[in-house]
């Protein structure tokens, strides 16, 4: 398992430098790590499309920023990113935790959990998985992705893969 | 008051702000009256031009930001109200045109005319919440809170009417509205 605080570093290297999202307990260390880091900020949001529209507001004042969310709340931010960021081509690194992976878990995400990479594939949206050993490789691509097409990139969070 | 004469007060008042105006009627009112760099026109995400201004107003606190939403954006994003109001950005005057209907797809009636929105503004943490109805109340409340910390609340009541259909869209593509608005940020930075 990958530390949830040099999972963080990573980001920060990467330069992300804005924050905001609604917890998953897969990733609850990485969000008090951000929570206690000084050099950048997390906006706890209401609801996962707000961080959206949170990211897209500090990408037009000069940020980098990353949202994190659960799977559950991909839904909740599709006509975000279809009517926002991929047309505008306003860009954040999407944190997605993967509940439902390969099924094994609670009613709630059996359906999200087989369809979430399909359903970023349906809108052209970029995606990757995480593991304990791609995580700079990842992180690295995401950036690139938004660098030059200025589109958000997902990387999707298993369990078992932050600690 | 109508949407046009609020939206026209409020352009008038309108310095350097950077403003983020919600989707549908709002957008082509503000870029019919005066299209400016520093406005960012939304033309879906709706409910989110909060959301996009509290995120802009949080990373540029050097700069004054102004929501120009609707009740049925606001309605749909009513949390928000508690994030701004819970983050309390100094920079930020959110101004609410309620007209009480879904004006750009035939007038439908949003819950508006129920609910105190200003109380909700209120209750959620604003410093500063107004509700206005007449012209003149529009530009007294701009004049007050433009200059002050905020963030501020400013509801303005405006009559419904039937002239969102005889507004033209915007007719700036999605890209080069962010560009423009970036580069009028960007630009502000060097003086």
């Amino acid at each position: 398992m990958l530390r949830s605080d040099e999972f963080v570093m990573v980001l920060k290297n990467a330069g992300y430098d804005f924050f905001a999202g609604v917890p998953c307990s897969l990733i609850s260390e990485v969000i008090l790590t951000l929570e206690k880091d000084r050099d950048v900020s997390y906006v706890p949001a209401v609801r996962e499309d707000v961080a959206v529209g949170l990211a897209a507001g500090a990408y037009l004042g000069g940020k980098t920023p990353c949202v994190l969310m659960q799977n559950s709340g991909l839904g909740q931010c599709l006509n975000a990113l279809t009517s926002l960021n991929l047309i505008y081509k306003i860009p954040c690194l999407l944190i997605v935790t993967w509940r439902g992976y390969k099924g094994g878990d609670t009613p709630e995400h059996e359906v999200m959990g087989k369809a979430s990479p399909r359903l970023l594939d349906s809108i052209n949206l970029p995606h990757k998985t995480l593991t304990p050993k791609n995580a700079e490789k990842a992180v690295m691509w995401s950036h690139r992705i938004i660098s030059k097409n200025k589109v958000p990139a997902a990387l999707f969070v298993p369990k078992g893969v932050l600690k | 008051m109508n949407m046009t004469q609020a939206v026209q007060i409020i352009t008038e008042h309108l310095v350097d702000e950077l403003v983020i105006a919600a989707n549908g009627r709002i957008s082509r009112e503000a870029f019919s009256l005066k299209d400016r760099a520093g406005n960012f026109y939304m033309i879906g995400s709706m409910g989110l031009a909060s959301a996009i201004a509290l995120g802009l107003a949080l990373n540029r606190p050097e700069r004054r930001v102004v929501i120009l939403d609707g009740d049925g954006n606001l309605l749909m994003s009513l949390g928000i109200l508690a994030q701004i109001g819970t983050l309390l950005p100094k920079n930020l005057i959110h101004i609410v045109l309620d007209n009480e209907v879904y004006g750009s797809t035939g007038n439908q009636p949003t819950i508006s005319s129920h609910v105190r929105l200003e109380d909700v503004a209120k209750s959620s943490g604003y410093p500063d919440v107004v509700k206005v109805t007449e012209q003149e109340d529009l530009k007294a409340a701009l004049k007050k809170y433009i200059n002050t910390s905020g963030p501020s609340f400013i509801l303005a009541k405006v009559k419904a009417d039937n002239m969102a259909e005889s507004l033209g869209r915007v007719t700036h593509s999605p890209v080069e509205i962010k560009e423009r608005f970036m580069g009028s940020i960007m630009g502000e930075k060097q003086f």
